[in-house]
């Protein structure tokens, strides 16, 4: 493990690895289970919501899980404006998940060209380049964010550009490593001497051949976003109320523990047996790409 | 050994040069940094004299100077809310931060080294087992819901805790178990590894030969030699812990610099924020050093050279 790996802010991940080698795949059904449903929840959030995550019925403040109140059903009872905590969570699983989608697409884009780039035509492009990913993987990640987003404002796309921005170097670093590896075979050789162009090998003839690792890394970076988009949230930095993130609503259910202890304590369920299970997914996938990290 | 630490030394320098250069051009892009200074409801006059008194108004490449002379000169700035040089806002806080810092380690450490000695002693038992799955799983618990399970447990429900802030003095005891148990989990992890590789060596199998009892390996030998990587983890974990301040600090309402740093945002202070980025980034940057020197002074058989690790 490299030392900046090492290093990076909260990653389960890593940790995660051990477990995911004794649990075998068919004893994993479970967390491919937690990870479909709020998949599902998320991609059909207005069909399986039971009520609208922004209206608010105040005469149903805080009620407890369960509590039947006229004709409604409040399953996992109501927050502090009477909306519909069930309702707020599964368009929550929304939001996060598309932040945590659209973020990795972003940084693996970024990262994975300038790891190309680095990898295949050395010289100057790479020492500029790796020195960048060095210096952004010496600000600790927290940081970086919260001065971007300082800068730029809160908001959905703001989070999006910032955690994208942020994480790039990671895949930086796998894309450049692997490019060096394949750039000196003899086929990439070849391509060039019967005139391919370099965007044309790069395209068609590396990445391909790269792919694999860095879609590890997507997945393992995937619930690491999940996190962040939380956590940036609950500071007040990331997606703004009233729209439901998982990290806003575990913020004001902070201001009602005594009174509500529900809107924090489930919210953040979901949030932890989300990105469990994504970790072990990854895990999963990391173990059975690359032979070498079982010894690790 | 000389050659590597002038090598890394250089590699440091340049970290932090690029550290405070990426910060110069995030604050650039925005554009007109003097508009997130203002207060709201400033008039265009206001913006303008306050654009000239900051200098925002001179090319780019003298801004970026003048700036890297004023770090060079350790030359904070001063708050734009509250008037007074950031170093004043600053200072105060650094204790909180680092008592909760070095209180979490304490916790990761008190706890995850004895797990990890046990699971990597006695492997593959039941409660070893029950022991990593607990270890990882308070690891992947975020720490802003974490935290908040502690204060409805222990401050709100059985009320023998402190809920938030820093006047009692057990107010410390669930900020640093929140933040603790990040670095927990590796540093059992690490242990484990580390004790499972020295019991496979030949002079565990030499001592035993010569007549001492297995735990008497253990106690002499293993641990001694196994010890020797969680050296350097512990200040890596440091500087994880720093950064995890942020968050926890803002759960608990402890008064550090993760807080402010916070509240900084919102009140759009930001040569504060500002600061509070690059102090940030150059402690990280200090301690992977310091963590670098101390592998090769705590066990003189591994030679440095320039590369990396």
């Amino acid at each position: 493990m490299s030392r900046s790996e090492a290093s990076s802010f909260f990653r389960p991940g890593a940790t995660m690895k051990r477990l995911s080698r004794a649990t075998e795949l068919g004893r994993m059904w479970p967390l491919y289970a937690i990870f479909a449903l709020f998949t599902l929840a998320a991609l059909a959030a207005p069909l399986v919501a039971p009520f609208d995550p922004l209206e608010q019925d105040l005469f149903a403040r805080l009620k407890p899980p369960g509590t039947m109140a006229g004709d409604n059903l409040y399953l996992l009872g109501t927050d502090e404006l009477g909306r519909d905590l069930l309702s707020r969570i599964i368009y929550g699983a929304r939001v996060s998940m598309l932040v945590a989608l659209l973020s990795v697409t972003v940084s693996m884009i970024t990262g994975t060209a300038m790891g190309l780039a680095a990898g295949y035509f050395r010289g100057p492009t790479e020492i500029i380049l790796m020195r960048l990913v060095d210096i952004f993987l010496s600000i600790p990640a927290i940081l970086l964010a919260i001065i971007t987003v300082a800068v730029l404002g809160p908001g959905l796309q703001n989070l999006i550009i910032v955690l994208g921005f942020t994480r790039w170097p990671r895949y930086a670093r796998v894309a450049y490593g692997q490019t060096l590896g394949i750039a000196n075979t003899p086929y990439v050789a070849a391509s060039r001497f019967i005139g391919l162009s370099s965007w044309r090998i790069l395209v068609r003839h590396i990445l391909p051949n790269i792919i694999a690792p860095l879609i590890v890394v997507a997945t393992l970076e995937f619930g690491l976003m999940i996190i962040w988009e939380a956590g940036l949230s609950f500071l007040g930095l990331g997606v703004q109320p009233p729209t439901p993130s998982w990290g806003s609503i575990l913020s004001t259910g902070r201001n009602y523990m005594a009174s509500a202890w529900w809107i924090s304590t489930l919210t953040g369920a979901c949030l932890f047996l989300l990105v469990l299970s994504v970790n072990m997914i990854g895990d999963f996938l990391r173990d059975s790409f690359d032979p070498h990290s079982v010894k690790r | 050994m000389n050659n590597f630490l002038l090598k890394r030394l250089g590699q440091t320098l340049l970290s932090i040069w690029g550290v405070i250069t990426v910060v110069f051009i995030i604050l650039q892009l925005s554009g007109d940094p003097t508009l997130l200074m203002v207060p709201e409801g400033a008039t265009n006059e206001d913006i303008d004299s306050l654009r000239q008194q900051l200098g925002f108004d001179r090319p780019m490449i003298v801004q970026y100077g003048d700036y890297l002379i004023k770090m060079t000169r350790l030359d904070m700035g001063t708050s734009f809310i509250q008037n007074i040089p950031v170093i004043d806002i600053i200072a105060p806080r650094i204790f909180y931060t680092l008592y909760l810092a070095f209180s979490a380690l304490l916790v990761a450490f008190g706890i995850g080294l004895p797990v990890g000695i046990y699971i990597g002693v006695f492997r593959n038992t039941p409660l070893s087992r029950i022991l990593m799955g607990l270890v990882l799983i308070g690891q992947s618990m975020p720490t802003f819901w974490s935290g908040i399970l502690l204060i409805m447990l222990f401050a709100v429900k059985w009320g023998f805790m402190p809920s938030s802030g820093a006047e009692d003095a057990l107010s410390i005891v669930l900020p640093a178990i929140t933040l603790g148990a990040l670095s927990m989990a590796t540093i059992a992890r690490i242990t484990r590894t580390s004790i499972i590789e020295e019991l496979g060596k030949e002079y565990v199998r030499a001592s035993k030969a010569r007549g001492l009892s297995h735990s008497a390996v253990i106690r002499l030998h293993v641990m001694r030699n196994a010890s020797i990587p969680l050296i350097t983890i512990g200040a890596l974990e440091l500087s994880n812990l720093l950064a995890g301040a942020v968050i926890v600090e803002t759960v608990f309402a402890w008064p550090g610099l993760g807080l402010l740093a916070v509240q900084s945002i919102e009140a759009r202070d930001f040569p504060v924020v500002q600061v509070l980025v690059l102090l940030g980034s150059i402690v990280y940057i200090g301690l992977n050093l310091l963590a670098d020197i101390l592998y090769s002074v705590v066990d003189p058989r591994i030679k440095l050279h320039g590369g990396k690790r």
